[in-house]
């Protein structure tokens, strides 16, 4: 086995419905991405980058073909190993933040550490500094409902960076910022992938695939290009 | 994640809508507080009435005749109504060791009425009871103030009397006033012995208001020489009412010569008799009460299904989430799960502290009478009740695969 990519996704398909209205958002995708990487996804809308950016994050299962991530096959991986994996190896970000309302920013931070058994003193410690990364120590104890959009999502960050996941994976993250939030997110995929995270990047904008060092583009669930940008 | 963490955010869930948590604890702590207090109201009355029972002396037979007996037996002239009659001489032969070893007290009971006088004033008593010194302690009438009349006063048909409490506050003021006064019943004066201690009124006849006077008086001034009314018999002990019972019909059915084709003229009451019937009666109806609290709380249960079954819906996106962070399926389990236990264990602590409270107090003219074991139970069922009814939407909550958690609306 080709252990050596961290991500390996193999003739994976994802069929949605059946018969006559079946919707074949991925129709056959390989992939190898390895331990370090910093891949751009882009595409026309409906093209099935959401569909293998979810497989890849552990949150959906392919219709056919084999996932292996970090050497194991995810489909042999029992519903807990699984929850561990997107505890511990991946962190997501999504489009529409996601955060957890009426829940502090710290606190939504720190709910990965708790799922990943980590102690109550430690957990805090580590929630901190990582809205420190993200420069919000002083919204802290702010809910979602009382931070804008991009602080929102750097909560987000802060919050798919709290266990020091090797994988970061974003879909979107800049689509509902403005032009000065999205350097700063920016930024700090940069940083983060600097400092050796491998990093997977869906996006429209060519200013954000631009700061990738691979560009893979995908049209009607196939991906048509795939090239090394810088 | 720790019991603490979930404990947590469980608090956070239901503190998110208070109103809602609020009402469903308000159903739980409904039935709880039904099942607790309907159970003391079924307790309570039972004791009520075993108390009452209990106050007319226990282990008491009351003998008396149904007149002419079974009626006519095929074509027979019907023995005359006297042949039944029950005697002194039946008295007599009851308080013999020999013939019914099971008896421990004989009291004839011959009763008038009256009008009792004490110079202006006068009353009309319920009953005026003659009898001899063994009704006292077999029916569990103390004497309160003075003495009660002796085998001596019987034999030589002296004029004493003893005043119920009731006849005695009327005619003197005070019961202890009258204690060595005379009065009068009919033409005739009588001197008061004592007064009967007062006695729990809630019967058909009010007992404080009887006059008690020696059996012989009673037939020489009053009643005259007929029939007893009654034969007040005392059983040995407890365990003995039922031979008791059947020596007392023995040696009456021989004695006034009853034919056997014949049903038994003499009816016989049996305090034990009566007071289990009206246990089971009591029991019943606590069993019946108890059902309907039962009922409530039940609906109390399907109330937290449904506000865990709404909850969950509505946060159908942040359990996407959560596993998306990371969450197992135990976890998202356990938080549903207490959640909806911690709503009925709140619900059944608020239904214990009100039922304690509302049980202070009489309801329905019964003083209810808390059941310790019910307590327990109810706390116990509302617990359970979080769980059962909890399992169903944490089960379904628990069970979302993570994309189609995040992509409900
Ligand atoms: N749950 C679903 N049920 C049925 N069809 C779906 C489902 N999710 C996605 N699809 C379909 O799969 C295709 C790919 O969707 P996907 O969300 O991956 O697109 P996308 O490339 O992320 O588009 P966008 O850039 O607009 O986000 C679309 O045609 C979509 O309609
Ligand atoms: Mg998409």
């Amino acid at each position: 086995m080709a252990a050596d990519s961290l991500i390996d996704i193999r003739d994976v398909t994802k069929t949605y419905g059946a018969g006559e209205t079946a919707v074949h958002a991925l129709r056959g995708v390989s992939l190898r991405v390895d331990a370090g990487e910093y891949v751009a996804v882009m595409g026309s809308s409906g093209s099935g980058k959401s569909t293998l950016m979810n497989i890849l994050g552990c949150l959906d299962v392919p219709s056919r073909g084999e996932y292996w991530l970090d050497g194991a096959d995810v489909a042999r991986l029992s519903e807990d190993q699984q929850a561990l994996v997107r505890g511990r190896k991946i962190g997501f970000i999504f489009q529409s933040f996601n955060l957890i309302p009426r829940t502090s920013a710290l606190a939504n931070v720190e709910l990965p550490l708790t799922y990943a058994h980590l102690k109550k003193a430690d957990r805090r410690r580590r929630a901190r500094r990582a809205l420190e990364l993200v420069g919000l120590s002083d919204r802290a104890d702010h809910r979602p409902n009382e931070l804008s959009g991009g602080q929102q999502q750097r909560v987000a960050i802060a919050r798919a960076l709290a266990t020091g996941p090797r994988i970061l994976l974003a879909d979107e993250p800049t689509g509902n910022l403005d032009a000065h939030s999205t350097d700063e997110v920016l930024a700090m995929f940069d940083d983060l992938n600097s400092e050796g995270r491998t990093v997977v990047v869906i996006t429209h904008e060519t200013e954000v695939a631009r700061r990738a060092r691979r560009l893979i583009r995908v049209s009607d669930g196939r991906i048509v290009t795939d090239e090394v940008t810088g | 994640m720790s019991p603490r963490d979930l404990f947590g955010a469980a608090l956070r869930g239901l503190g998110a809508n208070k109103l809602r948590s609020l009402l469903t604890v308000l159903g739980v702590a409904i039935g709880v507080g039904a099942v607790i207090v309907l159970v003391a109201v079924g307790n309570g009355s039972g004791k009520a009435v075993q108390d009452r029972l209990e106050a007319m002396g226990t282990n008491l037979l009351t003998v008396s005749t149904t007149g002419g007996g079974g009626g006519f037996v095929r074509g027979q002239a019907g023995p005359s109504a006297q042949q039944y009659s029950l005697t002194m001489a039946d008295a007599e032969a009851l308080s013999d060791h020999r013939l019914a070893p099971d008896v421990a007290a004989v009291a004839p009971v011959m009763t008038s009425s009256g009008t009792a006088t004490n110079g202006d004033t006068s009353y009309t008593v319920n009953q005026v009871i003659g009898t001899t010194p063994e009704y006292l302690p077999a029916t569990n009438t103390p004497v309160a103030n003075g003495r009660a009349f002796t085998k001596q006063d019987v034999d030589s048909t002296q004029r004493v009397v003893l005043l119920g409490q009731t006849a005695a506050t009327e005619l003197f003021g005070r019961p202890a006033s009258a204690v060595g006064q005379t009065i009068k019943l009919g033409a005739v004066d009588f001197a008061v012995l004592g007064v009967l201690a007062s006695k729990d009124t809630s019967g058909f006849s009010d007992p404080n208001a009887t006059v008690i006077v020696p059996i012989s008086t009673l037939r020489a001034t009053q009643a005259g020489y007929g029939a007893l009314s009654q034969i007040v018999v005392q059983a040995a002990g407890k365990d003995k009412v039922d031979t008791a019972q059947a020596e007392v019909t023995q040696l009456l059915t021989a004695r006034h010569q009853v034919p056997a084709t014949q049903s038994s003229p003499f009816r016989i009451t049996n305090s034990a008799q009566i007071l289990q019937t009206s246990q089971d009666t009591a029991a019943t109806f606590t069993a019946l009460l108890a059902t309907v609290a039962a009922i409530s709380l039940i609906v109390g249960g399907i109330g937290v299904t449904n506000i865990m079954l709404v909850t969950v819906t509505e946060r159908t996106r942040e359990i996407g989430i959560r596993k998306a962070l990371g969450a197992r399926r135990r976890t998202i389990l356990g938080q549903f799960l207490i959640e909806a236990t911690l709503l009925s264990l709140i619900g059944g602590a608020v239904g214990i502290i009100v039922a304690l409270v509302v049980s202070r107090f009489q309801l329905a003219g019964v003083q209810p009478v808390l059941v310790p074991s019910s307590i327990l139970l109810a706390f116990g069922v509302s617990a359970a009740v979080g769980l059962f009814f909890g399992s169903m939407p944490a089960h379904r909550a628990a069970g979302l695969r993570p994309i189609d958690a995040l992509r409900h609306e």
